[in-house]
């Protein structure tokens, strides 16, 4: 009782919280209102500054609209570019309203002052409305054709957002055409813009652009004038280009390479792309060895920047080491990781170390990773060991060092690190079959503290594999079909059954009693059917045909291959080309995680909204009569919820 | 390339958002920071760079913000990533620092300045120098606004036209840091030298500069020999105002400079050198103490000296009642690093120093292992640099045909210089001497 009439006194107090909030919030716009419309400048000038300020802070103040355009005209440029971005946030809402402010726009537009006339036609083509268009035209049109360079490169940019709302305005109008002039301008950051324009118009499917080799003599001069991110831009698009002949490819490259110098790590790296992208017209081989070359000390350069830059550059890296593995393998120590490196630069720097050691170089790398494997942070201590477990695999040479050093590790009795030692240990075990049988020792002598179910199934293969080398492997494995049932997890009981009957094998007077107790409570008494089954199998198996047993049990297996751990073909042929993007980064397919260019982004592909978008695109592909492939595209995902 | 960028303050709420493209809904903000939470519990990292949702988000943190770029395209990640350190750059140019409240307080010029900086997501100006020139923190009336200063657009984009000193001055600063990684038996793991030239200008006009080294390629292709040694630099990345394709063709430094202070250059050699300041330490750790010895050698030419020395000695971070006892310098116990420093103001060349410190422990520890910090060192040698490069000549050339005087200074300090610990001696008695 006395609860129900607590809990309607908080319902009914939360509704006036409600109404107070709204009535403040309403009360605040309301305020605004009056003093946008005030009669004092400076008290307009600040309102309008409290109505961005809410704005960013997410408040809705598009209620606004008209009495902040009111204050448009205005000959204060702080204010004029306030209201501009006001403009950007609420136009789409309101886009009749947008007409109101056509007026300033146009004027502003024909400005004395090259700065405001950059500004109106910056803003007027990130408004994203369609009314706007007619009115952005004519100026638009003079912008482009303006004495100053500087408007010139706004305009340029202004076609793209153009193109992007309404692809027939922008072509018929011919601004798409003057774009691709501007790349002849004389100034050179309208050149780069111009660029980038195209380049973005391209990438929206309308194929407007492809470089011309006229034009490429042009951008190779371009590049040595303009500011850094314009270089990235012509470099860009350099990369795209397909040269005339090797001549052309060698001339290329060779004007490029001085980029590698420059303090820009994206206009270092995209330089790095494009010497590896034209490797397919270069044939001389001296020049390609002059590149290779060339490149080695930018890259690591890229090693002192921002972690952050680093983290991109060690991405990079380690692709462009799958296509050319030699490249830095007189480099490893720079790869070395430092205390307070970021652990996401210390993950990337160990896989790095691990894909450029060689035979020669593997024990300094060893004794390298043991250090890390000391450290405190879990995720770390496990890549590294990991890591020790990698280079064992694949050079033999290095086998005994890395089991040494496993066993140190082990002996450290540090619970984390002695766990995934313990796996990996047994990892190298399988890959050398009939070698390192001591290490079973050290395992047995730590069985207490082997207690992570991946690690102590290991630990009970081995005892299976390696039972002659195990003094007391009888006690042992007897002790684990003691507490078989208070083992959690299957994998661990699977692996202990295992390991008896394959002792008993090997030593059938010794094990009868172990086996049967061992096949018996598990075939009984255990929870997990899989357990149960292999029980039985191997009871009947035992009781029927012991030499058939032993074939099966005892067979001998593949050897473990090393994880290659690397790119397939083709994708790595295509992240050589994205160097320095996000495919590049995350390492997958840009169509992986770049959504269709109708696809609405932030929302979630599957859910609701995948199924609006999926009847949208089964609506569009009937009316093209190509419902085949959607009907394929469907499949899959039938299947799966099968 | 970008869709649109914001400022986050640690919760994850936006203080500055700037919609470029109008691609992606600004709510998709919100997601950032469950984002970054994710992975950190998945893979035990947060990642400058995500994906999710047709969304790639790109981050930087900075004191206590987050300048965050989003793109729902396959863009240049490495250029949004400069891009937004360039922006952190030029906002600490006009703040003085870079942290929620200086961006709460300054939210409508950085609005301006994201204008300026980047047209439909596509980075366009990043000189802090030029855009200080016309956008500035006073309010304009149109008749006195200014203008884009010709140099915006110009091929010299980083300095303006008609600077004028009375008196023509130019100083240099060849500051090389030693990043060292040495290993607890004294073997040194990696080294290198990161020079910098840094420039200070105060020059009238358009001046043209020329900076002669003792570079050991360029002395090669020339056919020249040098008087004393030549230095082979491995990799120079140089500010955007030198001339690239004429260092290509044959090697001279020609360049117009910014007005003021930059970095003209900076370079790096992958020698393996021998530890300027080595530290040879020993632990031994017992129930309810920890003792260290530390000893600190000088290993560089007599005639030098090293000032500020700090040496940074991690320790437990249970340690209590420090005791020490030195050579020379002071040593302080600093709680909250977890560590003690060794501080001498001088330490010449050649000489070596002692020091001796106990701490208690508690008597009862958990038995997690231990944070194995490696102890740092920090210095500054003047007049001295271990590549030994040189300044020959630095000519300075302006149409009015004026006299300037080109000062040079040379310093070699440390970089990231780590010296790793061995593992405490736990077993049998005190070997190390009293205190």
């Amino acid at each position: 009782m006395m609860n129900a009439a607590i809990q309607s006194h908080l319902a009914q107090l939360q509704i006036v919280k409600a109404k107070v909030l709204a009535a403040l919030r309403k009360g605040e716009n309301y305020e605004l209102k009056t003093e946008l419309n005030s009669e004092y400048k400076e008290r307009r000038k600040e309102a309008v500054r409290r109505v961005i300020a809410n704005m960013t802070v997410g408040k809705d103040v598009s209620g606004l609209f008209t009495d902040v355009l009111k204050n448009m005209h205005t000959d204060d440029l702080e204010i004029k570019k306030l209201i501009y971005l006001y403009l950007i946030n609420y136009a789409k809402t309101q886009p009749d309203l947008v007409i109101l402010a056509i007026n300033t726009f146009v004027k502003d537009a024909e400005d004395s002052n090259p700065l405001i006339r950059a500004l109106a036609i910056r803003t007027m083509g990130c408004l994203h409305v369609q009314e706007v268009l007619d009115y952005l035209s004519d100026p638009l049109r003079k912008c482009l054709r303006d004495s100053s360079p500087y408007v010139r490169k706004t305009a340029v940019m202004c076609v793209a957002k153009v193109y992007d709302l309404n692809r027939e305005v922008a072509e018929e109008n011919g601004f798409v055409d003057a774009v691709r002039e501007a790349l002849g301008d004389a100034n050179t950051m309208v050149v780069s813009n111009a660029v980038s324009a195209l380049a973005e118009m391209n990438s929206m499917g309308g194929r407007v652009w492809q470089l011309e080799p006229q034009t490429v003599g042009r951008l190779l001069t371009a590049v040595n004038e303009c500011v850094e991110w314009g270089q990235i831009a012509i470099l860009e698009a350099l990369i795209e280009y397909e040269p005339r002949d090797e001549k052309e490819a060698e001339n290329i490259c060779e004007r490029l390479l001085p980029r590698l110098q420059h303090a820009n790590g994206s206009v270092v790296l995209c330089t790095v792309r494009l010497l590896l992208r034209y490797g397919r017209y270069v044939k001389r081989a001296d020049l390609l060895a002059q590149f290779s070359k060339k490149m080695v000390p930018p890259l690591i350069t890229l090693l002192s920047s921002e972690p952050e830059i680093q983290f991109v550059a060690l991405r990079n890296i380690n692709i462009i080491l799958q296509q050319r593995p030699r490249l830095l393998s007189k480099e490893i120590r720079v790869f070395f990781c430092k205390y307070n490196d970021p652990i996401y630069v210390k993950f990337e720097k160990v896989d790095v170390l691990v894909r450029i050691c060689s035979e020669r170089n593997a024990d300094p790398l060893l004794a390298e990773l043991k250090e890390y494997a000391k450290e405190v942070d879990v995720d770390f201590v496990e890549c590294a060991v990991r890591a020790i477990g990698r280079l064992a695999m694949r050079f033999e040479a290095a086998a005994e060092r890395a089991i040494a050093v496993l066993e140190e590790l082990i002996q450290m009795k540090v619970d984390y690190s002695l766990q995934i030692s313990v796996v990996v240990l047994c990892d190298i075990l399988r890959r050398y079959p009939g070698k390192h049988e001591s290490a079973v020792t050290t395992l047995c002598d730590h069985a207490d503290h082997i207690n992570a179910p991946s690690a102590r199934a290991a630990y009970l293969w081995a005892l299976g594999e390696y039972s002659e080398h195990v003094r007391n492997v009888a006690g042992l494995l007897g002790a684990g079909v003691d507490s078989l049932l208070e083992e959690e997890d299957a994998v661990v009981q699977l692996a202990l059954v295992n390991a008896c009957v394959k002792y008993f094998l090997k030593q059938p007077q010794a094990a009868q009693a172990l086996v049967l107790r061992a096949l018996q409570t598990a075939s009984e008494k255990c929870a997990d059917p899989d357990v149960r089954d292999r029980a039985y199998v191997y009871w009947r198996l035992l009781s029927a045909d012991p030499n058939a047993a032993r074939a099966v049990v005892l067979t001998e297996k593949p050897p473990v291959r090393p994880e290659s751990n690397s790119l397939p073909e083709g994708l790595l042929e295509e992240l050589i080309g994205e160097l320095g993007c996000v495919s590049s980064v995350i390492q997958q397919p840009a169509k992986q995680f770049v959504y269709a260019y109708g696809e609405h982004a932030g929302v979630p592909r599957g859910g609701a909204d995948a199924a609006i978008s999926a009847a949208d695109s089964e609506a569009q592909a009937t009316s093209s009569g190509n419902i085949e492939t959607a009907a394929i595209e469907g499949e899959p995902e039938l299947l799966i919820s099968f | 390339m970008a869709s649109s960028v914001f400022l986050l303050d640690l919760k994850g709420k936006p203080l500055i958002a700037r919609d470029y493209r109008g691609d992606i809904p600004l709510a998709a903000i919100d997601r950032f920071m469950p984002l970054l939470q994710d992975r950190e519990d998945e893979q035990g990292t947060s990642l400058p760079v995500m994906s999710e949702n047709g969304v790639t988000y790109l981050h930087l943190r900075q004191k206590d913000v987050y300048l965050v770029a989003l793109t729902r395209k396959n863009a240049n990640a490495m250029t949004l990533l400069q891009f937004l350190h360039h922006l952190a750059k030029v906002f600490t140019e006009y703040f003085n620092t870079l942290e929620e409240e200086s961006i709460r307080d300054n939210f409508v010029i950085i609005y301006e300045l994201l204008d300026e900086m980047m047209d439909y997501g596509v980075p366009q100006i990043s000189e802090p120098k030029i855009l200080q020139e016309y956008i500035t923190q006073e309010s304009h009336i149109l008749e006195i606004m200014p203008r884009p200063p010709l140099a915006v657009t110009n091929a010299v984009s980083w300095r303006s036209e008609g600077i004028q000193y009375r008196k023509n001055e130019v100083f240099l600063d060849v500051v090389e840091s030693i990043n060292m990684l040495v290993n607890p038996s004294g073997n040194v793991l990696s080294s290198d030298i990161q020079g910098a030239i840094k420039m200070k200008v105060y020059l009238s006009g358009m001046p043209e500069l020329r900076l002669g080294l003792n570079d050991k390629v360029m002395f090669e292709s020339t056919g020249r020999t040098a008087k004393g040694k030549a230095v082979e630099m491995e990799d120079i990345r140089f500010h955007q105002c030198v001339r690239l394709s004429k260092f290509e063709s044959d090697r001279t430094i020609s360049f117009i400079p910014p007005d003021g202070e930059f970095e003209l250059m900076t370079y790096r050699l992958n020698t393996q050198l021998k530890p300027l300041i080595l530290c040879e330490s020993v632990v031994e750790s017992h129930r309810g103490r920890i003792e260290y010895m530390v000893k600190a050698k000088a290993q560089f030419k007599q005639r030098s000296t090293a000032n500020n020395v700090e040496i940074i000695v991690p320790v437990p971070s249970d340690a209590d009642s420090p005791r020490f006892k030195s050579t020379i310098g002071s040593v302080k116990y600093v709680p909250e690093k977890s560590a003690f420093i060794w501080k001498m103001k001088q330490f010449q060349g050649g000489k070596e120093a002692l020091l001796r410190a106990h701490f208690g422990l508690p008597s009862i520890r958990d038995d997690d292992p231990e944070r194995r910090p490696p102890i740092s060192v920090k210095f500054e040698i003047p007049y001295f640099t271990t590549s030994g490069i040189q300044v020959r000549y630095l000519k300075i050339v302006e149409k009015s045909g004026y006299q300037a005087l080109p000062w040079v200074r040379y310093i070699t300090k440390n970089g990231d210089y780590q010296l790793r610990m061995p593992d405490p001696v736990t077993s049998g008695a005190s070997r190390l001497p009293p205190i």
